[in-house]
């Protein structure tokens, strides 16, 4: 290979390989292995070709989204695949070693549960994408106008309100969609959510193809199919396609709807060319007629087999867990103890459904940090706590926190002196300080405003914990732009950034959710400016406490009372 | 004209005829083996069928395949344009004739064929490729093999990966 003038840094020592997979997440074989090996000697062979000027500009940029790489306002953008959100310290430490080697020492988690990194050189992509490779990652369809990273509920497996474990199903998904030959060149990116859970906690309802494993009259568990939501410029809550689904339909059934939006989808507009303008466009009876036709060329040839179902499981049965782990009450006592452990434990962990256990939220929300940001040196240690305290298993969660979903209460304390020492203790999960944001003006070239600087307005008005415990669940989501990626439409509070005149200026919605059903937030008011931000949003909080009857949550209060309250008060003075 | 059939590169004889908005009638055809648009197929059927030369179809890829479909047995050829290498309707079109309506005979891929979707047009169901005038054929070659496994079905593989794991 050619010499670089932009020679990195001297080579940092990478994680010890190979790695070691660990059992509770799909370990690939050599198949798998040899597909993301072949892509990414691919895709150096077109960086090659892009950088010597036989691959067009225009043309590359296809291939490298399909990577994952963007070219971005200061620099690349790469984003790496951590497919439904579930990962290992090895994994986790290779993209320490990524920070640390090809970026500025950071990396930034996603509302997809992905990992992003802004300022990777073009000329070494190909390099981080072999590094990626050696454990087992990848950042194969990360971005284009293909079937994207199938997302998931970040408690799957160790939640309490589970019927079944969606992760194999995410699994099947990843590999039927990996460099599907059909599917590569569609109108638009292509998003699928699964949860398994009576609480939605993947957003299925606004995506592309939302799947929910639900038991029907005779007692099988199968997927209730939705299509057609989705945020964005012309958000819109998904509608149900197939009440039930049986499993061994599953990639059938995908496929027809895929191909029908790949043939009938709009082309000639790219704000109306996700398949949740085709659905609306036809109706869905008729967009249902389509599809179901399309579904009978192939329902009985493209069958999941139990077989593969049953094998992809084994990858996900439970944990060893330890039978004596409910009889270890220390963290009982440190809480009694230390205000800052009890109230941590009472926010940032949650249930088990073994006794004995609870998992553990990280927060990437600490002030003054932008949301999901993490630190090359926060990776590696969450990666040793990993190994020390959960089975050495990381997930990522749409609300842009990690999890350690296999905590022995006994060791609880231990965890959290560590995870409080570097800043990934901050114990607001779930407030309107847990807040979603995109990278706004700071990062994306797509961005009217910023969101990041907002974020930390708005943190700094609820400083104090016991206000903020007060206000109880608030999901608060901020993009910097129409194409919402940060999902402001479904935020009980959103904020979006718009342009006037070149100006930053932020439209407020309330009553959005998609935590059960789903709904569109209601558009407040005219947009305020910047400085206005934190006070609206104070405002807010501040009608909800007064008007709040017993056991309401702001959303419930917000259901009950409307939006007119709200506006009264932010717009008083105007 | 140079093209790729079967991964190989071939002297090619089919001419192109244009669409019917370029005023060409069957009065007009030339002889020897002609690929006609779908339109001039559908208006002059009887006179294509008395044609002496090779037959082939060419079908934009706003084209729903049903209306063609009946007729398939007439053509030596279907040729499947890509406008864009970026418009990936062909890759259904392509899909939906191999798999769902049994077409055996060559299927070509016509317009901005470019070198780096070769292998997914490949699979789709494509055995001949028009290489865009701006690629290098012999480089285009190369496309084929990069990726050797497949996860899924696909003209080219019936069984997805979990019936072939060894
Ligand atoms: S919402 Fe807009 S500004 Fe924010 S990341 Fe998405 S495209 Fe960029």
């Amino acid at each position: 290979m050619s010499q670089t003038q932009n020679i990195a840094p001297a080579a940092q020592p990478q994680p010890s390989r190979p790695c070691v997979q660990r059992p509770g997440m799909y370990i690939y074989d050599q198949y798998d292995q040899r597909i993301v090996d072949e892509r990414v000697s691919q895709f150096r062979g077109q960086t090659q070709r892009y950088l010597t000027g036989e691959l067009g500009a225009d043309e590359f940029m296809a291939l490298r989204l399909m990577n994952g790489l963007y070219i971005q306002r200061h620099a690349p953008m790469l984003r790496i695949a951590i497919p439904y959100g579930l990962f290992s310290s090895d994994q986790m430490r290779m993209l320490a070693h990524i920070a640390r080697q090809y970026d500025k020492g950071y990396g930034h988690f996603t509302t997809r549960q992905n990992i992003q990194f802004n300022w990777p050189k073009l000329e070494t992509v190909p390099d981080i994408l072999a590094d990626l490779a050696s454990v087992q990652m990848h950042a194969i369809q990360t971005s284009g106008n293909c079937i994207r990273n199938t997302t998931t509920d970040p408690l799957a497996g160790v939640a309490a309100d589970e019927l079944e474990d969606p992760r194999p199903y995410c699994e099947i998904i990843r590999q039927w969609s990996t460099l599907h030959p059909e599917f590569a060149y569609l109108p638009r990116k292509f998003k699928i959510a699964i949860t398994g859970a009576s609480r939605d906690r993947a957003a299925t309802l606004v995506h592309d193809i939302g799947l929910r494993l639900v038991r029907n009259e005779t007692g099988e568990v199968g997927f209730q199919v939705s299509v057609g939501g989705g945020l964005g410029r012309t958000p819109m809550i998904g509608q149900t396609i197939r009440p039930f689904l049986e499993k061994q339909h599953l990639l059938s059934y995908l496929e027809a709807i895929v191909r029908v939006y790949n043939l009938k989808g709009r082309r000639d507009n790219k704000y109306k060319a996700r398949i949740k303008i085709l659905v609306a466009s036809l109706g869905m009876d008729t967009f249902r007629v389509l599809v179901e036709r399309e579904w009978g060329n192939n329902r009985d040839k493209l069958i999941l087999d139990q077989a593969e179902i049953d094998r992809v499981k084994t990858f996900f049965t439970p944990l060893p867990y330890d039978a004596d782990a409910a009889s270890d009450k220390r963290h009982e006592g440190y809480a009694n103890n230390n205000d800052d452990f009890a109230r941590w434990l009472k926010y940032n962990t949650f249930d088990h459904k073994v006794e004995g256990y609870r998992g553990v939220f990280v927060s990437l929300k600490a002030p003054g940090i932008a949301p999901g940001d993490i630190t090359d040196k926060q990776m590696d240690l969450v990666a040793e706590l990993a190994d020390r305290y959960s089975a050495g298993l990381i997930r990522s969660t749409y609300e842009q926190n990690l999890v350690l979903s296999d905590v022995k209460q006994g060791e609880l304390y231990p965890l959290w002196q560590s995870l409080h020492q570097d800043g990934l203790a901050t114990p607001t999960i779930g407030s309107i300080n847990d807040m979603i944001c995109c990278p706004g003006l700071d990062f994306c070239e797509l961005a009217n405003a910023s969101s990041i600087d907002v974020a930390d307005m708005i943190q700094r008005r609820f400083e104090d914990l016991d206000y903020l415990y007060d206000l109880g669940e608030i999901r608060l989501k901020m993009s910097g732009c129409m194409n919402g990626c940060a999902h402001h439409a479904i935020g009980h509070i959103g904020i979006l950034g718009v342009d006037k005149k070149g100006e930053e200026w932020y439209q407020l919605t309330l009553g959005g959710f998609a935590e059960t059903t789903a709904e569109l937030g209601q558009r407040l008011g005219r947009a305020v400016s910047k400085d206005e931000v934190a006070d609206a949003v104070e405002k807010i909080a501040h009608v909800y406490v007064e008007q709040r009857i017993e056991g309401e949550q702001f959303i419930d209060t917000f259901q009950r009372i409307g939006i007119v309250p709200f506006q009264e008060r932010v717009y008083a003075d105007n | 004209m140079q093209i790729i059939k079967n991964r190989q590169i071939i002297e090619d004889r089919w001419q192109h005829i244009p669409d019917l908005t370029d005023g060409v009638t069957t009065d007009t055809l030339p002889a020897g083996d002609i690929i006609v648009p779908f339109s001039l197929w559908q208006s002059d059927k009887e006179q294509l069928l008395q044609h002496s030369g090779g037959l082939g179809v060419r079908l934009n890829s706003d084209h729903d395949v049903a209306e063609i479909s009946p007729d398939l047995s007439h053509f030596a050829i279907v040729a499947l344009q890509f406008p864009s290498f970026r418009d990936g309707r062909s890759y259904s079109i392509a899909t939906a004739l191999r798999q769902h309506y049994g077409y055996t005979g060559e299927l070509r891929a016509v317009g901005n064929v470019l070198r780096d979707q070769l292998a997914y047009m490949e699979r789709a169901g494509f055995d001949a490729f028009e290489i865009d005038a701006s690629q290098t054929i012999e480089d285009a070659l190369n496309a084929f093999g990069e990726i050797s496994v497949k996860y899924q079905t696909s003209s080219d593989e019936p069984l997805p990966l979990y019936r072939r794991r060894a």
